[in-house]
């Protein structure tokens, strides 16, 4: 087991890192699976105008080797982590390695959980400078193996989608080529050993995220939907830079020989060991939080999130859904360590990631109620996931947030397909002028609409409630009623939770009623989309339902204890590199109570829509929907509520109106009077004398000195050239002459000189 | 041996070769002294040969001869094309090169 030396002022300190450079091949290798889809890429970008299918098939081919090198990946992971639970550990343990920092050691104390799991992790160099030796590698361990499977997942899938769903574009290979560019930068972030190569493909993921919000750029709307995202992106990737440089030269006060380390496992390991100080990791945790809130669309910077819509739908399932903006929840649990100590999580009862995941979720939420467009409310209800996400992980809940995004990725993803699949046939993303009734125009994204829906909105035994109801138990709020405390008492985050899975639930019955429900609004007649649709919508429909097994809450009396808590099990690290928290145990009261307000949720929702609406619908003769004289139109109250809500808390007036004028506006008259006043006065003086030297070295230079040189030397050769034509008479005898006269003449010379 | 004689004869025989060459208009004359030039040269050239005893200077006398023999040939060959084409060989009318 390799160990890592720290110097402290007094003593050199050895921290078990929990990490191991043997493995499986899949665990050793897994750096080809970035590696391919990024081959993919350069191919599509070459060949693919050439190929029959446009560059897709190279696209698909890749991401089909993918998807199966991470599911062996995933089995040699199990294996692995199996046999470290098993008796051979200790031998295997003793006989140790070498590590880089390290030496052979004893195994030390593994933590009050028992044996670790030991990452895999495997580096080379990528650049060495200024005596810094930086490198890439991978780091495989159950968050990554996880991750894999989701990622090449939803990839595989919203590949076959796009395949009908972009068929036809103008830029179809360019599409495929940016698929391909965005799974391998996302894979490489999934795998990454260190900050450094985290922070490269973070970046290479958000420029993919770019492209392809912008893919349709000819409208201006979505070229500025693209920046809107590159830019507020921009903010936070700031944090995760000073962040990453923070804890890289932190960590160097504490390694001997050397300026830092960007490994994750170092980090972690030192930020657990108490060894960095509090306010170090604060400061730290506070601006990777900030990369946090850009990518993963929390409250405030969660504004581009929903303008993001305007991409391609396969790319809002697969980046603004599934993968990408859960890059920020990612690294919450990559770097947990640091957060973890960071933010105190444990024994507290309230910390800022928690504050800001329980905001983001219940506002998000809300936003959800009054968009028409289909994909803005799936767009807020991602904002709103995440929220929960980043809430969990603030609990110190962080298997059940690992989970939950495991389980989101599949609902949401099939949400988006599903969208799509709809949007594809009535031509429209706008639920109330262009949709209704598709129940019976399209019944299999209809069925698989509504799996997903109940899944998010968390009713058993759906993949949602499982995950959602773990996220409320880890709050440990619910300790009063017979839950056991987690790593706090986080009551105010359990009722975030609690009201947000209601506002899910109606938000969601409200969407299917004005997809699905009433009259068919729009023009045309749609019909259901073809099998690259209709297939991945059923996978993940299927994933949606079933994936909320995988991780059975411990001491769940209906299954066999064999099968509870296999995900925790197998994601969650034991390690030195990873915090030591402790596990909220679910209690039946809670699953009862939330299974209850998800339910008090889609029975107001479903009173107001499928009942009222719909009556006044058949009354007026036409569907309606909303009620005619609503509760806006008659309390002063709820219309302001609704106003603020139609203007997204004016957030986006602050940012361009306010902060971004007030930012501007003196930059740009500084800039404008420095333009003016100084530069361009340099300019004109610079210009206006050279001018005049222009000028000086014209007349007095280049017209008499220059000139007259030139002209006196064509006067001469032409002068001479008379005279010496002369010479030339043409008869041979004058010349003879001059030649002998011309000998005589050196002859006497010869004779004189010598 | 009195080399005087044969460079003084020599000197003369290059003085009336070159006389002939600057004054005869007639192209065969003119030939005819380039043709004196060059035995003077070869008497001078035989005579130190003689003087100092070194072989040397004949086989360069006999090289003259020989090439003094292509010259004429070639230059015979131009006096008769100018020949054919003026109905004369005077030299003085042939100044269509002149500057």
């Amino acid at each position: 087991m390799i160990q890592l030396l720290a110097a402290t002022t007094s003593s050199v300190t050895s921290i078990p890192l929990g990490i191991t450079h043997e493995g499986n091949w899949f665990l050793q290798n897994a750096w080809l699976i970035p590696l391919i889809p990024a081959l993919s890429f350069i191919g599509i970008l070459f060949f693919g105008k050439r190929l029959p299918r446009g560059g897709s098939e190279l696209g698909i081919a890749a991401l089909v080797i993918v998807f199966l090198l991470s599911i062996c990946t995933g089995f040699a992971w199990m294996d692995h982590r199996d046999n470290f639970d098993g008796e051979e550990i200790n031998q295997s343990l003793i006989s140790g390695e070498h590590g880089e920092h390290g030496e052979h050691g004893e195994h030390g104390e593994h933590g009050e959980h028992g044996e670790p799991s030991l990452a895999v992790v495997n580096t080379t160099t990528w650049f060495i400078t200024g005596g810094v030796e930086f490198s890439v590698g991978t780091l495989v361990d159950g968050l990554a193996v996880m991750m894999l499977f989701v990622v090449t997942l939803v990839s595989l899938l919203v590949h076959i989608y796009s395949t009908d769903y972009v068929a036809g574009d103008r830029r179809f290979t360019h599409f495929f080529a940016f698929l391909s560019l965005f799974s391998a930068s996302m894979l490489l972030l999934v795998i990454s050993e260190n900050t450094l190569q985290l922070l490269v493909s973070w970046e290479l993921v958000g420029l993919c995220s770019f492209a392809l919000i912008g893919h349709w750029w000819e409208e201006k709307d979505n070229s500025n939907a693209a920046l809107k995202a590159f830019l507020t992106n921009r903010v936070g990737d700031m944090g995760l830079l000073i962040g990453v440089t923070i804890l890289f030269f932190a960590s160097g006060k504490l390694l001997p020989d050397t300026f830092g380390s960007f490994s994750i496992a170092t980090t972690n390991a030192l930020a657990s060991s108490s060894l960095l100080p509090h306010s170090t990791l604060l400061i730290a945790a506070c601006c990777l939080m900030a990369a946090v809130m850009s990518k993963s669309g929390q409250f405030f910077l969660h504004t581009w999130l929903p303008d993001a819509m305007a991409g391609p739908t396969p790319v809002s399932a697969l980046i603004h859904a599934a993968t990408m903006v859960v890059a920020g929840v990612f690294m919450i649990a990559r770097l947990y360590g640091v957060f973890f100590e960071g933010f105190s999580i444990g024994g507290s009862s309230i910390n800022l990631m928690a504050l800001i995941g329980g905001f983001t979720t219940l506002v998000g939420a809300c936003l959800a109620f009054v968009q028409r467009d289909i994909k803005k409310v799936l767009a807020y209800s991602t904002i709103s996931q995440l929220g929960y996400m980043v809430m969990a992980l603030g609990v110190g809940a962080w298997t059940a947030a690992m989970f939950h995004l495991f389980t989101h990725a599949f609902f949401k993803a099939c949400l988006f397909l599903g969208s799509g699949s709809v949007a594809h046939s009535v031509h429209s993303f706008d639920m109330k002028s262009d949709m209704g009734g598709l129940r019976k125009k399209m019944p299999q994204t209809f069925r698989t609409f509504i799996i997903g829906s109940i899944a998010l909105a968390g009713l058993p035994p759906f993949a949602g409630f499982w995950s959602k109801d773990e996220i409320l138990a880890g709050t440990g709020g619910w300790g009063i009623m017979g839950g056991t405390n987690g790593n706090g008492s986080y009551t105010f985050m359990l009722v975030m939770g609690m009201i947000t899975a209601a506002l899910t639930a109606a938000y969601m019955t409200r969407c299917v009623y004005l997809t699905f429900f009433g009259e068919f609004r729009g023009h045309g007649n749609p019909h259901e989309s073809g099998p690259r649709i209709t297939i991945p919508l059923w996978i993940l429909a299927v994933l949606a339902i079933f994936a909320g097994f995988l991780n059975l809450p411990k001491g769940f009396q209906l299954a066999p204890e064999s099968l509870q808590e296999r995900f925790g099990h197998y994601v969650e690290p034991v390690a030195g590199y990873f915090p030591k928290i402790s596990h909220a145990t679910p209690s039946w009261s809670l699953a009862i109570i939330s299974t209850i307000v998800v339910i008090v949720g889609i029975s107001l929702a479903w009173n107001y829509y499928f009942v009222k609406v719909e009556k006044a619908s058949k009354e007026s003769g036409q569907s309606l929907t909303e009620l005619p004289g609503g509760l806006t139109t008659r309390l002063v109250l709820a219309r302001m509520g609704h106003t603020l809500l139609v203007n997204k808390y004016y957030l986006d007036h602050l940012y361009t109106g306010i902060i971004t004028r007030a930012v501007k506006e003196p930059i740009a008259e500084l800039a404008y009077r420095t333009n003016q006043e100084i530069l361009d006065r340099t300019v004109d003086t610079v210009g206006r004398t050279a001018v005049k030297i222009g000028q000086f070295n014209y007349h007095k230079i280049d017209q008499t000195v220059v000139d007259g040189f030139v002209n006196a030397s064509g006067r001469m050769s032409s002068y001479s050239g008379e005279e010496l034509r002369k010479i030339q008479s043409g008869k041979v005898q004058s010349y003879a002459a001059i030649l002998f006269a011309a000998a005589t003449i050196l002859a006497g010379l010869l004779i004189v000189i010598v | 041996m009195l080399l005087n004689q044969f460079l003084i004869l020599s000197a003369v025989l290059f003085s009336i070769g070159v006389y002939g060459v600057l004054t005869r208009r007639n192209g065969v004359m003119v030939l005819m002294s380039i043709e004196l030039i060059l035995n003077s040269v070869n008497i001078n050239l035989v005579a130190f040969a003689a003087f100092r005893e070194a072989i040397p200077g004949e086989v360069f006398a006999l090289f003259v001869i020989a090439v003094a023999a292509a010259e004429v040939g070639v230059g015979l060959a131009m006096v008769l094309l100018l020949y054919r084409n003026r109905r004369n060989i005077d030299l003085a009318g042939i100044d269509s090169m002149k500057g």
